[in-house]
């Protein structure tokens, strides 16, 4: 098993190198010097090309990429030209409220999603089933801005129960984490419900039931470990949206994030950090994809057989 | 003999019921789906309706979208103003209908190329594997790896605003979740045993794309049209929203939206509207996207 | 005295005029009709049939496992003279698995893939027994010892897919047999199996008996149950059409269906160029005629016979038939 782990995880470097490429690449196609753009029109020549130099853009694409690599496996991602410091300290900062919103949306999608997944299975074709499955067809429709910003609405507005922005307690994070899950929660329960289902008719849980487990011990014990083998397989495919999701949420419910991070670099011409957030973050769903391969492997004896 | 018996009858003869099944026309699979799933037809419905008002919007309201009327600015819904006006005094529901002009031409044309793209090599994978499968795919994984937004707003920041550029971006997006799909579809044709007797035959092979796997994936191929749309609108509307989409004077659902977001408090339907028209259009294509799958091609994924 | 006569009358398990049936949109679908049979203590009785003729759902009705929309319309299921057909399914749960216990067709499919073998006989000991950890593992061991599976402390440890079809379903049987039932039911076992491993499973069942469990042996198979049964009921269409020991089935059968059965399977013996079939197809269970199921296939037919459902006749003791044409020869 070591030995795929090791293939998966080349693998993941791979991926990882090749999306640094095409960012560097799409970020210093656009026309112009960046260097120009900052300094306004009337800078001198020579301060240009000095700037310039010192940056390192006068440099040939690979060498400039080779050299970036390099920074950024000492933790040095440029600086921030719009905001002046070290990219790597702004996103040190920004990264721990994206964290905790993303781990708050995780466990919100899957709470809720497992649970009305399991209810509507248990309940077929009976009101609870299509009320839980029409919920989770508006979650999975509903765009992220309008979760987020109906909550706002209802919670912080009309009811003002809950804060609304900021992040200075954790109550901060509860609307946030409900916008940004609700999309993953609804495709959860969409599955959960589906595998259960077939999984429920398998000749294991017979065996189960002939030796005398009721119905809630043949979930607890046999059916749902068997459920969840492809739930986490969705779950790690959907990290991806999960953090474009943050990009969002984090601007609607003013989160100083990654996502917001990358927004304010866009306006801002923002190359080093609009490259840094960005490549921060596919980093994250690479890993996070790798983890769940690796969950699998764990949960499924049958995948770690074949893997000896 | 009509089209269906001689079917019937070649696949009869040639042993093959057991693997393909009845032999499905596009017309019976279509009236199947409308026997068995009035979800979707109803949504079909919704779709086309939303289509026609879009085009034909100068006949359906009396505003243009950027007329002004300062005097009324942020007016509730009322008779005159079925959904109210923002704070240009202009109204809601006349820039709704222009709005969708432009969202469902962004839903719909990214979706298109995208397809067209991800369609043409992962058939490509799938067929010529080895290096070409690996080489395509490995840029696919790539690609996949980025958090969409993310790449939509690197990719505008390098192309620059405007709607061709929009149109580029989004295809860019999603052409590899296209492209592995058909890649698999392929595989799984690959391996049917009629292909396998037509190679043995001699069949060549640019023959045997075009005729056995190419036709084998156009169910799927709507199937993931329909479900793509969405994605597509949706991650428009998240661009607009952020700014960094479509740009006033023109009008998106998803930069209504954001620029209604000053006013929620104090005039929330300018931007739960056109959420809601987002939100209908997104649902009808997954109800229609369903309710193919469910007729044309069981062999994707459910959920 | 009299209770003690008793006492050894009783047996195992004693069906009483069971009906089975779903009620589906279609109508209600008869799966078991009127069936009666006794499976005597330390005795293995067998069912046979073809496929659909309702023995799986007969071994189910006995489980009180039967699938939604179905249900147990009449009759009694005495386990030990008690009726346990009257039983919650709370009451039922303490029942299955402790006093009476089914191993099931597809050993492949039937363990769950994710768990230990030893974990899931662990489970079914510890359902039904207030004992540790450690006593149920040392009982586990035990069981698969006399299940006949090698290495059993290693074995514990093992999943499913790592173990063959025959290994799978002796580990089935050990599960089966923990808690020392007092009927086994069988269903199909060895359908899955090559026929080495069939061997092997049929003489483990005997060995079973001797302990005094009583076994429900089903079987669409008429060798298996030839070869390994004390007592067989032949199935047709919902019910029993013909009951009798082994030999008796084998060289004087009764019942049109089974005298069918037998020269299908005696032509083969014979080295016959013409195999011998059963005209006709089963019926739809759905749309069963008014009297004897096998009329519309059955070459001695009568003119009652489709009308009038025929009663249990019996020929002599422990030989019954189901059939108007067998009620004129009552007596010996």
């Amino acid at each position: 098993m070591a030995r795929t782990l090791l293939k998966r995880i080349l693998q993941a470097i791979g991926v990882m190198l090749g999306v640094a490429l095409i960012l560097f690449i799409m970020l210093r196609i656009v026309p112009g010097n960046p260097v120009e753009t900052l300094m306004g029109e009337h800078a001198n020549q020579a301060t240009v090309d000095r700037m310039t130099a010192e940056l390192g853009l006068d440099q040939p694409i690979l060498v400039q990429f080779f050299r970036y690599i390099g920074d950024a496996f000492r933790g040095e991602f440029g600086t921030s030209y719009s905001l002046g410091k070290p990219v790597s300290q702004l996103m040190a900062a920004a990264f721990g409220n994206t964290l905790k919103l993303t781990v708050a949306a995780v466990l919100f999608a899957w709470c809720l999603g497992i649970f009305c997944g399991v209810f509507a299975a248990l309940r077929k074709d009976g009101i609870p089933d299509r009320l839980f499955m029409g919920f989770s067809l508006l979650g999975v429709s509903v765009p992220v801005f309008m979760v987020a910003m109906l909550l706002q609405y209802l919670f912080g507005y009309v009811l003002h129960w809950l804060p609304i922005s900021g992040t200075d307690s954790w109550k901060g994070y509860i609307l946030p984490a409900i916008a940004l899950g609700w999309n993953s929660a609804g495709s959860i329960a969409r599955l959960v419900r589906s595998t259960l289902l077939d999984v429920l008719q398998e000749d294991y849980i017979d065996t189960a039931r002939a030796k005398g487990l009721g119905q809630m011990g043949v979930i607890r014990r046999h059916a749902l470990r068997n459920t969840m083998l492809p739930v986490l397989t969705m779950m790690a495919m959907q990290f991806s949206g999960l953090l474009s999701g943050a990009v969002i949420t984090e601007t609607v419910f003013s989160i100083n994030g990654i996502g917001r991070l990358a927004v304010q670099a866009i306006s801002g011409r923002d190359i080093p950090l609009l490259q840094g957030t960005t490549l921060f973050a596919t980093m994250v769903v690479i890993f996070g994809n790798l983890l769940a391969d690796c969950l699998y492997s764990v949960l499924d004896p049958r995948i770690r057989k074949e893997a000896e | 003999m009509n089209r269906k018996k001689k079917i019937d009858q070649i696949v009869r003869t040639a042993g093959l019921e057991s693997q393909i099944g009845e032999a499905q026309t596009f017309g019976t699979m279509m009236r199947r789906m409308v026997r068995e799933n009035k979800l979707a037809v109803i949504s079909f419905g919704v779709i086309i309706l939303f289509i026609l008002a879009a085009v034909f919007a100068p006949l359906l309201t009396p505003y243009t979208y950027d007329e002004m009327d300062l005097a009324n600015r942020l007016a509730p819904p009322s008779a005159a103003h079925p959904l109210g006006t923002d704070e240009g005094g202009r109204d809601v529901f006349t820039r709704l209908l222009y709005g969708a002009r432009v969202s469902l031409l962004i839903g719909i044309v990214p979706t298109l190329l995208s397809m067209a793209i991800g369609a043409a090599l992962g058939i490509l994978a799938g067929f010529a594997g080895g290096k070409t499968d690996t080489v395509i795919m490995r840029i696919a994984d790539v690609m996949l790896a980025f958090p969409s937004i993310l790449l939509a707003m690197v990719l505008m920041y390098m192309l620059g605003d405007g709607l061709i550029n929009i149109f580029l971006t989004l295809s860019i997006v999603n052409w590899a979740s296209v492209a592995r799909v058909v890649r698999a579809e392929t595989l799984r044709l690959k391996e049917l045993e009629y292909v396998e007797a037509a190679r043995v035959t001699g069949v060549s092979r640019s023959k045997i794309l075009l005729r056995h796997i190419l036709p084998n994936c156009i169910p799927t191929l709507i199937v993931l049209f329909t479900l793509n749309v969405p994605s597509s609108i949706l991650t428009e509307s998240g661009l607009s929203f952020l700014g960094l989409g479509v740009q006033p004077p023109a009008a998106s659902w998803g930069l209504m939206v954001n620029q209604g977001r000053q006013y929620l408090y104090t005039a929330p339907w300018l931007s739960f509207a056109p959420c809601v028209a987002i939100m209908l259009t997104v649902l009808a294509f997954n109800f229609l996207g369903d309710g193919l799958r469910d007729v044309m091609d069981p062999h994707l994924n459910k959920g | 005295m009299e209770s003690e006569e008793w006492r050894v009358e009783m047996n195992t398990l004693e069906i009483r005029n069971l009906c089975t049936s779903f009620f589906t949109e279609k109508g209600e679908l008869k799966a078991v009709r009127d069936v009666s049979l006794t499976v005597g203590e330390g005795k293995i009785t067998g069912i046979v049939g073809e496929s659909g003729c309702g023995k799986s759902m007969l071994a189910r009705s006995v489980m009180g496992l039967i699938p939604h929309p179905g249900r147990l319309v009449a009759g009694e299921i005495l386990l030990n003279g008690r009726d346990i057909a009257k039983l919650s399914q709370r009451e039922y749960c303490a029942v299955r698995g402790s006093e009476v216990s089914m191993v099931c067709q597809d050993p492949m499919t039937s363990l769950n893939p994710v768990m230990t073998v030893g974990r899931q006989v662990k489970e079914a000991i510890l359902l039904h027994n207030d004992v540790s950890g450690d006593e149920a593992e040392r009982r586990t061991i035990e069981a698969f010892e006399s299940v006949g599976i090698p290495d059993p402390d290693k074995r514990l440890k093992s999943y499913p897919h790592q173990l063959s079809g025959g290994l799978r379903q002796r580990v089935l049987i050990a599960m089966a047999m923990v808690c020392k039932p007092k009927l086994l039911i069988a269903d199909e076992p060895t359908t899955a199996l090559d026929v080495t491993v069939e061997a092997q499973i049929l003489r483990l069942m005997r060995k079973l008996c001797e302990d005094g469990t009583g076994i429900l042996l089903i079987s669409h198979n008429l060798g298996v149950i030839a070869q390994t049964c004390d007592d067989i009921y032949v199935m047709y269409a919902g019910s029993i059409v013909e009951h009798a020991d082994p030999v008796t089935l084998f060289e004087a059968p009764v019942h049109p269906y089974t005298r069918g059965l037998m020269n299908a399977v005696a032509a083969l013996n014979r080295n016959e160029t013409v195999l011998e079939t059963i005209r006709g197809v089963v019926p739809n269970l759905l749309h069963l005629p008014a009297g004897c199921a096998f009329s519309l296939r059955c070459d001695q037919c009568g003119k009652d016979c489709a009308d009038r459902f025929p009663e249990m006749h019996s020929i002599r003791p422990g030989h019954e038939v189901r059939c108007h044409l067998a009620g004129g020869k009552e007596g010996a």
